[in-house]
């Protein structure tokens, strides 16, 4: 699914240059769910914006679903990340002045999905998370673990090749963060491809497979038994 | 434009954005609502003065005679002018194609004017028929004096409403009294009205009758013309000074006075006086223009400034929505979109809501030199246009910046 070869970037600070990836070789197949780790600074959130599209790398080769994601236009990477990926952040990033309906149905509007469609949809993905009676409330009038939920009802909706989550439970107490972290289980039952980026270990165990960055490379990359969320709820 | 989606996505903004949507919109419609007001008084002010003309008739042309001041042909200055009845024949003949109406008019002195034991003060003036159109005098009661009265020597006289009301008010009409002058009974015959009670203190009767009668002789005291009506103002207004010129140069010849003794023979329009304040009423009109086209900036500027804020508020909306995978054209759609519409709903706004006023205002305006301000549509409109336009081009600037920003600065915690 995700194919990265020898992946480059650094940061110009003044007159210092930032080398922040040196060099990430990197395979992710469909349906895995992956944890990438590591200390601040370690370069794993600059390695998830360029998977995202958000940020492009120096030097190196990505390939996304066998399409080769290089020197892409504003138009075209908005494009390509409205198909192919669904972001999960940290501080959620919802539309304040919009209900948790209709900020599960904003990616559907760019991908011109008639709006009573976009409307049923975006339903059936809040009620998979289990938020349906909480529809038509802002984001103000939700919890921390409820507007998390609807950010993942938000990116499923889309239905993207890739599910891309920035420290998900990073602004959410440990029970909610298993709650999230068990849906994010239940949506990778369902086959879909996630990668999350985390630095805590408890976390991190409730994926299958832990790839550790360190200094801009990987040290580490091992498959794991994987830690039901479940359990704790 | 005609997406159907966008508007929705529009229409969601701005109902859940009110009081954003509310002060922009305050600030177009105020500054549309400035500029139609100011224009509809520049207007109003025209149409007073326009107004204030119309005692005379606009095109009258009258002539004084003074005191010749300049040594000619032999004449010492301050010789005094006396006009006499063949100057105005011989005027009214000459410039026969160019007068509309003419009237030669005497002044009658020394004489005391009674009705009954009652002694009155007013003026009695020898005019011709002619000149009730001259004066614009409306007849309210009775009528004029006729062609028929100066030939026969009428002993008629014609009083203003001012009389009427200060000297007649006991009997129903004054029609049909008499009013005795230096002893002779003259039959009052008509009322006249005129805009100011000065002018209604006089006291017409034929100038035949003045002049025989009183020891006139055949000297009349000034001339009086109206030329016909003309296309246009400049016209008239040309024509005006044409006659003017003429009947001067007529009157210095056949009375020896220097062509530029300007004060010997004087020969006031009333179109050249109106020209006079046209100027400056469009001086004043040119003034509102420019201070209502800066309220109009300075409208342009506020949206702008607010589209700015606007943008800046939306930072991290826009930086989802690219992240969600909006286009950056989709964004600069979006954000001119809803500029657009809310300028130009408050725009019309502002616009009818000022030509309601005005309308609803204006013809109840009773104010010296201002009457019935009102403006024209069509300039109103395009300026409406134009703070449209002006303002999508304030707003793309900052529209543009907006989805130029990388989405991972615009998502970065603050």
């Amino acid at each position: 699914m995700i194919e990265i070869k020898d992946l480059h970037k650094s940061y110009k600070m003044g007159s210092n240059v930032l080398h922040v990836l040196k060099g990430i070789n990197f395979k992710v197949e469909e349906g895995e769910l992956v944890a990438i780790m590591g200390s601040s600074g370690s370069g794993k959130s600059t390695l998830l914006n360029i998977l995202g599209m958000l940020d492009g790398a120096d030097s190196g080769e990505y390939t996304l679903d066998g399409v080769p994601i290089k020197n892409l236009s504003e138009t075209k990477a908005a494009q390509y990340r409205n198909k192919f990926l669904g972001f999960i952040f940290q501080s959620f990033n919802l539309i304040n002045y919009k209900s948790a309906l209709e900020n599960v149905a904003l990616p559907l509007y760019y991908q011109k999905v008639p709006r009573k469609e976009r409307q049923e949809k975006a339903m059936k993905y809040l009620e998979r998370v289990g938020l349906k009676p909480w529809a038509d409330h802002l984001p103000s009038e939700l919890s921390g673990g409820q507007k998390q939920r609807v950010a993942i009802a938000r990116a499923m909706a889309a239905e993207p090749k890739v599910l891309l989550a920035d420290e998900p439970t990073g602004a959410l107490d440990s029970t909610t963060s298993y709650e999230v972290m068990d849906l994010i289980q239940k949506i990778n039952d369902d086959g879909n491809t996630i990668l999350v980026v985390t630095h805590e270990e408890d976390i991190a165990h409730m994926c299958k497979r832990i790839v550790h960055l360190k200094d801009g490379i990987i040290v580490e990359d091992k498959k794991i038994e994987q830690v039901r969320a479940e359990q704790y709820v | 434009m005609f997406d159907l989606e966008r508007w929705q996505e529009i229409f969601d903004t701005i109902r859940k954005n009110k009081l954003r949507t509310f002060l922009t919109g305050l600030s177009v419609a105020s500054g549309i609502f400035i500029l139609v007001i100011l224009l509809g008084f520049g207007q109003g002010m025209r149409n007073g003065i326009e107004h204030e003309f119309e005692q005379d008739a606009s095109t009258s042309v009258w002539v004084w005679p003074g005191v010749t001041s300049k040594e000619y042909k032999g004449l010492n200055p301050g010789r005094r002018i006396q006009l006499v009845n063949e100057n105005y024949t011989k005027a009214s003949t000459i410039f026969n194609d160019d007068i509309e109406y003419g009237s030669a008019r005497i002044f009658v002195r020394g004489v005391s004017v009674n009705y009954g034991k009652e002694a009155l003060i007013y003026g009695v003036q020898g005019v011709a028929s002619d000149f009730q159109f001259i004066e614009n005098a409306k007849m309210m009661e009775g009528r004029f004096i006729n062609y028929q009265d100066e030939a026969s020597n009428g002993k008629v006289a014609i009083i203003g409403n001012k009389i009427k009301k200060d000297v007649f008010g006991d009997v129903d009409t004054p029609i049909g009294e008499f009013i005795d002058i230096s002893g002779i009974p003259f039959k009052v015959i008509g009322v006249y009205k005129e805009m100011e009670d000065r002018e209604e203190e006089r006291i017409y009767i034929p100038i035949t009758t003045a002049q025989r009668t009183f020891n006139g002789g055949n000297r009349v005291n000034n001339l009086s013309f109206t030329l016909p009506p003309a296309e246009n103002f400049d016209k008239a207004v040309a024509q005006a000074v044409d006659f003017k010129n003429g009947l001067r140069e007529y009157l210095q010849q056949t009375h020896t006075i220097a062509p530029d003794d300007t004060g010997a023979i004087e020969v006031w329009s009333a179109m050249e006086e109106a020209k006079r304040y046209y100027g400056l009423t469009n001086n004043i009109k040119l003034f509102f223009w420019f201070v209502g086209v800066c309220t109009i900036i300075a409208g342009v500027v506020g949206v702008s400034n607010i589209m700015m804020i606007v943008v800046k508020e939306r930072t991290r909306e826009i930086g989802i929505r690219k992240a969600l995978g909006a286009k950056p054209w989709s964004i600069i759609a979006m954000i001119l979109h809803e500029a657009i519409f809310v300028t130009a709903i408050s725009g019309f706004g502002g616009l009818i809501f000022s030509m309601a006023l005005l309308e609803l205002v204006g013809p109840n305006i009773e104010v010296d030199y201002i009457m019935n301000p009102s403006v024209n549509f069509n300039v109103a409109f395009s300026t409406v246009i134009v703070l449209i336009v002006a303002g999508t081009l304030a707003g793309f600037v900052p529209a543009y910046r907006a989805a130029k920003v990388k989405v991972i600065e615009s998502l970065r915690d603050e």
